[in-house]
């Protein structure tokens, strides 16, 4: 989830903003394009509507943000108002309301990550890339903003790019990350893909087509790991189900 | 001693883990097999008999509430699988799809069986990519195998699902909010009742079911409820992931049967890091009430964590040791309510809000003494007239907090501000260079 700026910024959208200004629909080969994703996603559910949050997915995927003209795309796939797409689309954090830059590049500050390190990183990117909570550097390749628990605490701090994990950071690695995503080399998150995808393209995997790229990337690290090598070390296993205790008898309760 | 049981994560370090022939190499779908060969109200029997309890926080049991679905009721029943892991703290469902996405889904077709579902649903945060894509291959495989499908494995059972990707909004972990959200609205909590078991996805009879309990269920037939309940505790049987993780030398997933302590779980993951001792924890996530070091050898089941103060929650450990201001933590994580707060209940969203400004001038010395008791009015105005459980569990850390440590409240007030050095609680505070240098 995207974050807010702790200080300064308590009184944000829950209500509805107003509808971004701008052309109202895409190009007629962008919507004859988008129509047959469209119809795929929306057949997947028993009711059309289900699909809407994949399809601002989709939207989001087409222009890195969900514009007026994205969400008359959503309205008119699913034959709801412009006005209804647009208070769904603002309640969730991950539909960027303007453009951004290529990699989104989001530091954990919930507490435990914050405590160990999170905050120090964050104040750190914002200062080396000269950019606030959700700004973007002016080549267009960086937004920075601070999120919510990504479910990581076991390998704080995290840093998410691209919502692909970037485990146990410093200010100094995060960093370079930022330098290297900016420099266009390479960057491989530490459980993820072999390589990061674009916004856009992560945007269109979680619409809900593959990318093919599921294969790539470890099983599990580190900490995944921690309670399963000690068993293995200790000998310890759970109970055999054809040789239990009887009742009673069993210990460590 | 209480010893480790890997069952979810037994395979996590073969390198092919996530496969479906890695997860067959292991025995995988082999519950399948037995399930489908069994009838479905057997099913629910065992489920009820194993005593598993809903191990996404709340430790509802989970075979009652499939066995609450009406007989008489004409609509589809749905399946709903709750993987919108985001209270603070908790970490398991994420790398249990990671590595083993197959446990789920093989869970997800008994479950389905069981509860004469042909559509489910796997509700997924949206912010962790990678995962969503060994879900969906995991489904793919599966439906080419013909593990999922028409004709599963040629009994006659059909079963589709839907990997479903999430937009960012804690409140769809609730269960409610979560079926709102899947049928395209904003994420926002329903009067109950009618419960999803009676009106749930689009009106219809519907099981909503977290990652973990789900994902239990094939070892639950493949070893039996007898199997299951001699781990754990009578009221908590079974086994479950407990996620250490902050100030402790190994953090990470330890999958244990309920009822081990702390004190155990530190052993094994090599105590508080070097040089510092456990200041306060929480046992189950953000949610549930903070313990200290009173609380190390309170087993972690449900009703021992309930009866000192506190709830089981997600088992997911957050450990502070020393370095860590309590005034600061407990404002980051009201700042998260309050930034998640979906806006439909006045309580909820007033009184994080007001609670954030409280804690944040509090945190910078500017509080008063007075400053405490406005807290625990807010919380009192919280607890129990919100709409749904986030407003309630936001009061949790605030009011414990201020029970065990008052004083370090009132410390911010009389020094004029934090008296803790942050830097000393990083990552890389003890290591040589302190400024957050290469690893």
């Amino acid at each position: 989830m995207s974050g807010h700026d702790h200080s300064h910024d308590h009184s944000h959208d829950h209500g509805a903003p107003a509808i971004p200004e701008g052309t109202d629909t895409f190009p007629a080969e962008v919507v004859a394009r988008l129509e047959q994703d469209a119809k795929e996603l929306i057949g997947r559910y028993p009711k059309p509507r289900s699909a809407l949050l994949p399809l601002l997915h989709l939207v989001q995927s087409e222009e890195g943000h969900v514009s007026r003209a994205g969400m008359r795309f959503c309205a008119d796939q699913l034959g709801i108002t412009l006005a209804e797409v647009n208070a769904v689309a603002t309640f969730y954090t991950m539909y960027r309301r303007r453009p951004g830059g290529d990699y989104q590049v989001g530091v954990c500050t919930n507490t435990l990550c914050a405590v160990m390190g999170g905050d120090e990183i964050f104040a750190a990117l914002k200062e080396h890339l000269g950019v606030g909570n959700n700004e973007t550097t002016e080549d267009g390749k960086v937004t920075l903003e601070h999120v919510e628990c990504n479910a990581a605490c076991d390998f704080a701090p995290v840093v998410m790019v691209n919502w692909e994990f970037f485990d146990n950071q410093t200010p100094d690695s995060a960093k370079r990350l930022v330098d290297d995503l900016r420099l266009g080399n390479d960057v491989a998150p530490t459980r993820g893909p072999a390589g990061l995808c674009t916004w856009k393209q992560a945007s269109r995997v979680l619409a809900g087509f593959d990318d093919g790229r599921a294969g790539e990337g470890v099983q599990a690290a580190g900490p995944s790991l921690a309670g399963l090598k000690l068993a293995r070390e200790r000998g310890w296993s759970a109970p055999d189900p054809a040789h239990l205790p009887a009742q009673g008898e069993e210990e460590g309760k | 001693m209480t010893t480790l049981t890997p069952i979810l994560s037994h395979n996590w370090d073969r390198p092919d883990s996530f496969t479906l022939e890695g997860y067959r190499a292991d025995g995988g779908y082999r519950a399948l097999r037995k399930a489908l060969a069994m009838e479905p109200e057997a099913i629910v029997d065992l489920v009820k008999q194993s005593g598993l309890r809903g191990r996404g926080g709340a430790g509802f049991p989970t075979g009652m509430k499939w066995g609450f679905l009406p007989a008489d009721n004409p609509n589809p029943r749905y399946l709903v699988v709750n993987a919108d892991e985001s209270e603070p703290g908790t970490c398991k469902d994420i790398p249990l799809m990671l590595a083993n996405p197959h446990s789920l889904v093989e869970g997800v077709a008994i479950a389905s069986y069981a509860i004469k579902s042909s559509q489910a649903f796997i509700y997924v945060r949206g912010e962790v990519v990678h995962v969503i894509r060994r879900l969906r291959r995991a489904v793919a495989d599966a439906y080419a195998a013909g593990l999922l499908g028409k004709d599963i494995l040629g009994t006659g059972f059909d079963l589709d699902v839907v990997v479903h990707a999430g937009a960012g909004a804690y409140i769809c972990g609730e269960e409610t909010a979560l079926l709102d959200s899947l049928e395209g609205y904003r994420g926002q909590p329903r009067l109950k009742p009618p419960f999803p078991a009676v009106a749930g996805l689009y009106a219809s009879p519907t099981v909503v079911n977290n990652v973990e309990s789900i994902a239990s269920v094939p070892s639950i037939v493949l070893g039996g409820a007898e199997w299951f309940t001699s781990m754990g505790t009578e009221k908590s049987a079974g086994f479950g992931f407990f996620s250490l993780s902050g100030h402790v030398t190994r953090p990470g997933q330890y999958e244990a049967p309920l009822g081990i302590t702390l004190r155990e779980l530190l052993g094994m993951a090599g105590g508080i890091r070097e040089g510092h001792r456990l200041k306060f924890w929480t046992p189950g996530g953000s949610s549930t009430p903070i313990f200290t070091e009173e609380h190390l050898d309170t087993p972690l089941d449900f009703e021992s964590v309930g009866a000192a103060g506190s709830m089981l929650g997600t088992r997911a450990l957050q450990i502070f040791d020393e370095t860590t201001c309590v005034v600061r933590a407990v404002g980051r994580w009201i700042s998260f309510y309050a930034h998640e707060s979906c806006g439909k209940c006045t309580p909820c969203r007033e009184g994080n809000y007001w609670m954030v400004q409280v804690l944040d001038r509090l945190e910078r010395g500017e509080g008063s003494e007075a400053d405490l008791d406005k807290l625990l009015d807010i919380c009192d105005n919280l607890l129990g007239r919100s709409f749904c459980a986030l407003g309630d569990g936001a009061t949790s850390p605030v009011t414990s907090s201020i029970k065990h440590f008052r004083q370090e409240y009132i410390d911010h007030v009389e020094q004029g501000g934090c008296p803790f050095d942050h830097t000393r609680s990083t990552l890389w505070a003890d290591r040589p260079t302190t400024t957050g240098g290469n690893p």
